[in-house]
């Protein structure tokens, strides 16, 4: 079941360059927010504030809280390895693991946490790749193939089934179609719609169409500022800031 | 505007043949000398490779026959003593190089692997003397071995460091969003994404040290009889080698060429025995 996320305050920084400036966002469970705005405006940074993967890198700072579901991810005493293991993220450019056949890419999660067991491997690998609609187009192949073997579109369908096998709370997608043909976005996007009974999903995107077509919610970013945040049909109509409607109808960005 | 639908000007193609010419002869004038040697190694050992040469040990000075036995497991002990200490020390020394370290340590490790590469054998020898024979007032297997190790970290150490560094940083982050520790992305997903390279930097590492005769003087030292314990002298190919090179009979001559062939089978036997073991389970990265 997905949960709901709350932000409050939250900055962000990579050594003297402050990237998100506060950020107050809260979404509820089981929605789909879609995060949009020009390039380095620090949506990919926020998503990543999302799962404590704003911190793996050397440079980076943090003040805020983020709730997810009712606990705060980044409260002293909290690992953020737990936090990650309960929020998949799928990323931009298809990251399988080049050396793992696709049943172990998928397993990869569950295995490298410790967790072993054969038949209930197997039933989380199938759960896994059916849910990402990848199961039909691998089955057979499922061991003897290595995941970086299989084209781009189905590389990402692989990575989402990689994240699913673990069963997270919610789902952060960081531009997960920006490298694919229009027929393996079409198919993400399809996927989105269906996850979305079971997870709570925040995208990025570049594409606006992208947006209006998956999202319950959209936010829109600009120089590490939230600008607004509402109902994507409200903010593809009738957006109430001046620099979202320019944005939104190509004047710039 | 020159027209790409034009032929070729007679001067671009034969620089273009000069150049693969020039390439293919390169490759034969590397591979030369390397068959020649085998050839030539094949040509004077194998006569003198028979039963008794690889069970028997040497016999004493001016009966005829014995063998190298000794000296094979002798060899074989004392690598795989030297691989035990080289090989977890330089993958950990060129993990850390890779993935942890920042600043100032991490230069000065990388200085001393490479001042280390770059010390001549007989100098290690004569540390693992001071560090591990005097000590223990006898010379060992166990100090051969530890000799050889410190020879092979270095060469580990920055082919694992090359190797980690080549695998893209999506890779890790792909794990590290999974929720895996941090120790353990680094060793089941990067140095497993690495694999084939750091291999190739361990079997480099070994081979290199295999032929080592140098090292060995002060520390195996060498032994006529048999010996399998590890904490006392034990004899070794290369030793054996170049004792019986510089004596003054014909059949220890023979014998020496013959053990020369058995060192470069064992390590030609050695790295594809490791080869085709360690390509189980793991897919290539393009399969």
């Amino acid at each position: 079941m997905g949960v709901g996320i709350e932000v409050r305050d939250l900055n962000a920084w990579f050594g003297k360059a402050q990237i998100l400036k506060e950020v107050n966002m809260t979404v509820g469970p089981n929605a789909v927010t879609a995060v949009i705005g020009p390039s380095g405006c620090g949506k990919s940074t926020y998503v990543r504030c999302l799962n404590r993967m704003h911190e793996t890198n050397p440079d980076a700072k943090l003040t805020g809280s983020v709730k997810v579901g009712d606990k705060e991810i980044y409260e002293s005493g909290i690992d953020a390895v737990d936090v990650r293991r309960k929020i998949g993220m799928v990323f931009q450019k298809p990251n399988p693991f080049p050396t793992m056949s696709i049943y172990d890419n998928v397993a990869a999660g569950l295995r490298l946490n410790g967790f072993n067991k054969r038949h209930e491997l197997d039933a989380a690998v199938e759960g896994s790749l059916k849910m990402a609609a990848l199961w039909d187009e691998v089955k057979d192949v499922l061991k003897k193939k290595s995941g970086a073997s299989l084209s781009g579109g189905q590389q990402q369908r692989l990575c989402i089934a990689r994240a699913l096998a673990v069963q997270p709370e919610l789902l952060l997608m960081d531009e997960p179609a920006s490298a694919l043909d229009p027929i393996s976005t079409g198919k993400i996007e399809e996927l989105i719609f269906q996850l979305k009974t079971q997870y709570t999903v925040v995208i990025v995107t570049h594409n606006m169409q992208q947006a209006a077509r998956v999202a319950d919610y959209t936010g829109f970013f600009l120089m590490g500022k939230l600008i607004e945040f509402d109902k994507t049909e409200k903010i593809f109509t009738t957006p109430s800031d001046k620099r979202t409607e320019d944005y939104i109808t190509g004047r710039f960005g | 505007m020159p027209s790409l639908s034009k032929p070729l000007s007679p001067w671009r193609r034969i620089t273009n043949v000069a150049f693969i010419g020039l390439s293919a002869l390169a490759s034969v004038l590397v591979l030369a000398p390397l068959v020649a040697i085998f050839g030539y190694l094949l040509y004077k050992g194998i006569g003198s490779i028979n039963l008794a040469f690889l069970t028997k040990i040497p016999k004493p000075v001016g009966e005829s026959g014995g063998g190298m036995a000794n000296a094979i497991i002798g060899s074989v002990m004392i690598l795989g003593l030297g691989s035990i200490f080289g090989v977890p020390l330089g993958i950990g020394a060129g993990i850390y190089l890779a993935e942890f370290g920042h600043g100032k340590l991490v230069t000065l490790v990388r200085f001393t692997a490479d001042v280390l590469n770059g010390v001549p054998s007989i100098v290690v020898g004569i540390a693992a003397y001071t560090m591990v024979v005097l000590p223990q007032q006898h010379f060992s297997a166990f100090a051969g071995g530890v000799a050889l190790g410190i020879m092979m970290v270095p060469t580990i150490a920055r082919t694992t460091e090359e190797m980690l560094l080549m695998v893209p940083n999506t890779i890790r982050e792909a794990a590290l969003g999974l929720g895996i520790p941090q120790w353990r992305a680094t060793l089941q997903v990067t140095l497993r994404t690495a694999s084939k390279g750091v291999i190739t930097g361990c079997m480099l590492a070994f081979a290199r040290v295999a032929g080592e005769t140098a090292p060995l003087l002060f520390t195996a030292f060498g032994n006529q009889f048999w010996n399998v314990n590890p904490n006392q002298p034990t004899a070794a190919l290369p030793i054996q080698i170049f004792s019986y090179a510089i004596s003054p009979f014909d059949e220890w001559h023979k014998q020496a060429w013959a053990g020369a062939l058995i060192l470069i089978v064992l390590i030609v036997a050695a790295v594809s025995a490791v080869r085709i073991v360690t390509s189980r389970g793991t897919m290539a990265n393009n399969a």
